[in-house]
């Protein structure tokens, strides 16, 4: 198939995998900010092909995951309101907040509806008009632009029963966040493809620059992941980290000037709680109040219980790169695909149900 | 008139009812079993019988490849054919939603009996209910079907054995992917048709050539990732399989790609996987290429002693990974 095929090439990933081991002389820990990336990386077995001095971390990137238990508690509290259809990227249905799931509350009759957009959002609204139509806005900056495209859209038509939970979030600001708390001492990042179609890659430079952290932009397949792997180490190798992209069909520096204009129009710069890492200034988005009125958290009251965290649930801590699925106790015994405590088991992208459904350990 | 619909009325018992059932089911569907129209069909039959009945809530019930009719005929006929035995007579039980029209409901009817006509079953017993708008979506048909098991012929997800081949008859996800692609909600336009098809010819050809089939199974919901999981589990064996052997359609391929599904859990409709000897896999495999609905067949892998119960594969890249049977729900109401 045209665009997948030659980058899954056998051939060509041993060639580069073989350029990997001549060049890696000492212990090198990277880590893959993406969720795309880790389940990419797992369902290639793409690991077992590393020389042993490169360590591969996963990362925070991965939106359902990050999306804090109180964020959860909103959207359900939402939906269990009287004429409200909730829209939603599939992947949040199942995921477990302090009382309950999406999934619990449609089969206690709420009205929730798994889209593939925002456009298949407007369109129930659309066919709905007197229902209120609530679509919950997860995501990082790959997400955010089409989120605002909707709400101008919307504006436009003059759609008046939609509305937006806005839980958008931010890479680069995460990122610091993560390099802070210096848990980790990476030598390099694997940084995230479709975030970095829209944002490019400037927004980087400051981690080569005040962390002396490499960073390669990288897309999805197992041979964009192992150049990048290569540039990565390349890098570290002679001591001179910087920003590159491996990702130049999809990347350009500047990012997309149309993308990024709209977010801005729509949405400025908040504060966002990450779940297992607390509230980071910065890091997330909110709904200009030119637009409040598209803002569900502005146009509904909801009353929500304390918010409660699972026992024993490592999610935090997997998401901060600090453990792996692996450490966790509940995992495959307790937390399963099928019965998941945290939300790393439960995303497409997580973590943990990457290690589960291709491990081979 | 064609684009009356169909009302609560028409299951009544009524006058109606007997009209929508002579009219509409009798001409097409006919049979001297059928016609009778007694309380049950009345039949001989004798040797080792096979029974099995399946639900069809297909949405929508129209989908590029088929519908719901060709589907409760295919799938229950299926059903047989796995267990290594003949299909002979199915029975037909519709529930409609009110609000369905009589064009609609005519152009299923025609499925069935096409599909029935090719696979060489009667439908010889039926009922038809009609139930509130709401209660149904459009369409169920729930279809059971009786075949007699040949002698000679003992065919259980239980009896893989170390050594043994694993072939696949074709393209995986045609099914699952073909009815997404017309959700409601996420139209996209893929260039792929439903593989839905009788497979008992395929079946008894490959009968024909080797007794030595010890497992066979059509890779239905949960797509070939959990038939896999499931003979290693009952068998008590390792599946092992290679990433590279597997066909896949391109447009099937692209569709996953883009709604990130794994195409190993994807449903199929026409496909079956058969666990065979080793000494006779080549031939059975020759012998399935010559049928239409296995000309993509291959061997994708085999049956080890190692890793009891699970099965592994060899990536493209060399490697290898679990295949761990479908959690949850990955495309809702597909068949």
């Amino acid at each position: 198939m045209k665009f997948i095929d030659e980058f899954r090439d056998v051939e060509l990933a041993k060639k580069v995998v073989s350029r990997i081991k001549q060049i890696s002389t000492r212990p090198t820990r990277l880590m893959e900010f993406c969720g795309g990336h880790t389940v990419s990386i797992m369902r290639s077995g793409l690991r077992q092909l590393l020389p042993p001095t490169v360590e591969m971390l996963s990362g925070p990137g991965c939106p359902v995951c990050v999306t804090a238990n109180a964020d959860i508690d909103k959207a359900i509290a939402l939906a269990h309101l009287p004429d409200v259809i909730v829209t939603t990227f599939g992947d949040m249905m199942k995921v477990p907040g302090s009382y309950s799931s999406l999934q619990q509350a449609r089969a206690a009759e709420a009205d929730i509806r798994i889209v593939y957009s925002t456009q298949d959002a407007l369109q129930i609204a659309r066919d709905n008009p007197t229902q209120s139509v609530i679509f919950i806005g997860i995501g990082f900056e790959t997400t955010a632009p089409t989120i605002a495209a909707s709400i101008l859209q919307a504006e436009n038509e003059g759609i008046k029963n939609y509305y937006v939970l806005c839980l958008s979030k931010l890479c680069p600001p995460i990122m610091k966040a993560l390099l802070d708390l210096g848990e980790l001492k990476l030598d390099g990042i694997v940084c995230p493809g479709h975030v970095s179609v829209i944002i490019g890659s400037h927004p980087y430079e400051f981690i080569p620059r005040d962390y002396g952290v490499a960073c390669v932009v990288s897309g999805f397949e197992p041979l964009d992941i192992l150049l990048s792997v290569e540039m990565l180490v390349a890098q570290i190798e002679s001591g001179k980290p910087k920003v590159e992209i491996a990702y130049r069909r999809g990347v350009k520096p500047e990012g997309n000037k149309t993308a990024l204009e709209l977010m801005d129009r729509v949405f400025q710069v908040d504060s966002a709680d990450w779940r297992g890492i607390g509230v980071v200034p910065a890091s997330g988005l909110k709904i200009r109040k030119k637009f409040e009125r598209f803002d569900a958290e502005q146009a509904f009251s909801i009353t929500l219980e304390p918010v409660r965290e699972a026992k024993g649930c490592i999610c935090g801590d997997i998401l901060r790169g600090v453990k792996t699925p692996l450490d966790c106790k509940l995992f495959r015994k307790v937390c399963t695909p099928e019965h998941p405590v945290g939300p790393c088991m439960v995303s497409s992208e997580g973590s943990c149900a990457a290690y589960y459904q291709y491990g081979t350990e | 008139m064609d684009d009356e619909t169909i009302l609560l009325a028409h299951g009544s018992g009524s006058r109606l009812s007997h009209e929508l059932i002579e009219k509409n089911f009798l001409p097409i569907l006919t049979n001297p079993l059928l016609a009778k129209l007694d309380d049950s069909a009345v039949f001989d039959l004798s040797g080792r019988l096979a029974f099995t009945t399946d639900s069809y809530v297909v949405s929508p019930i129209f989908f590029p490849g088929g519908d719901i009719g060709k589907l409760a005929v295919c799938g229950t006929v299926n059903d047989l054919s796995m267990s290594g035995s003949v299909p002979l007579y199915l029975s037909l039980s519709l529930i409609i939603e009110e609000g369905l029209t009589l064009s609609e409901l005519k152009k299923v009817v025609s499925s069935v009996k096409a599909a029935a006509e090719e696979a060489g079953v009667n439908i010889v017993t039926g009922d038809t209910k009609v139930v509130n708008r709401g209660s149904a979506d459009k369409l169920f048909i729930n279809t059971s079907g009786i075949g007699i098991i040949p002698e000679g012929i003992d065919i259980s997800g239980a009896n893989a054995k170390v050594g043994d081949k694993i072939i696949l008859s074709g393209t995986i996800g045609d099914h699952g992917i073909a009815v997404m692609s017309q959700r409601e909600g996420l139209k996209f336009s893929v260039p792929v048709q439903s593989d839905c098809a009788p497979l008992n010819k395929l079946v008894s050809d490959m009968l024909k050539t080797s007794l030595k089939i010890n497992c066979l199974r059509d890779p239905t919901r949960g797509g070939l990732a959990t038939t896999l999981n499931e003979f290693a589990r009952q068998s008590q064996v390792g599946i092992s399989i290679e990433e590279e052997k597997i066909p896949a359609r391109e447009g099937v391929r692209a569709a996953c790609e883009l709604l990130g599904f794994d195409p190993l859990y994807v449903a199929n409709e026409g496909k079956l996987v058969a666990i065979v000897a080793p000494s006779d896999a080549g031939k059975i495999l020759a012998k399935m290429k010559r049928n239409k609905y296995g000309t993509d067949a291959a061997i994708i892998g085999e049956v080890t002693d190692a890793h009891k119960g699970k099965v592994i594969m060899k990536t493209r890249l060399g490697a290898s990974r679990i295949v761990d049977m479908l959690s949850g729900e990955l495309l809702p109401r597909i068949c």
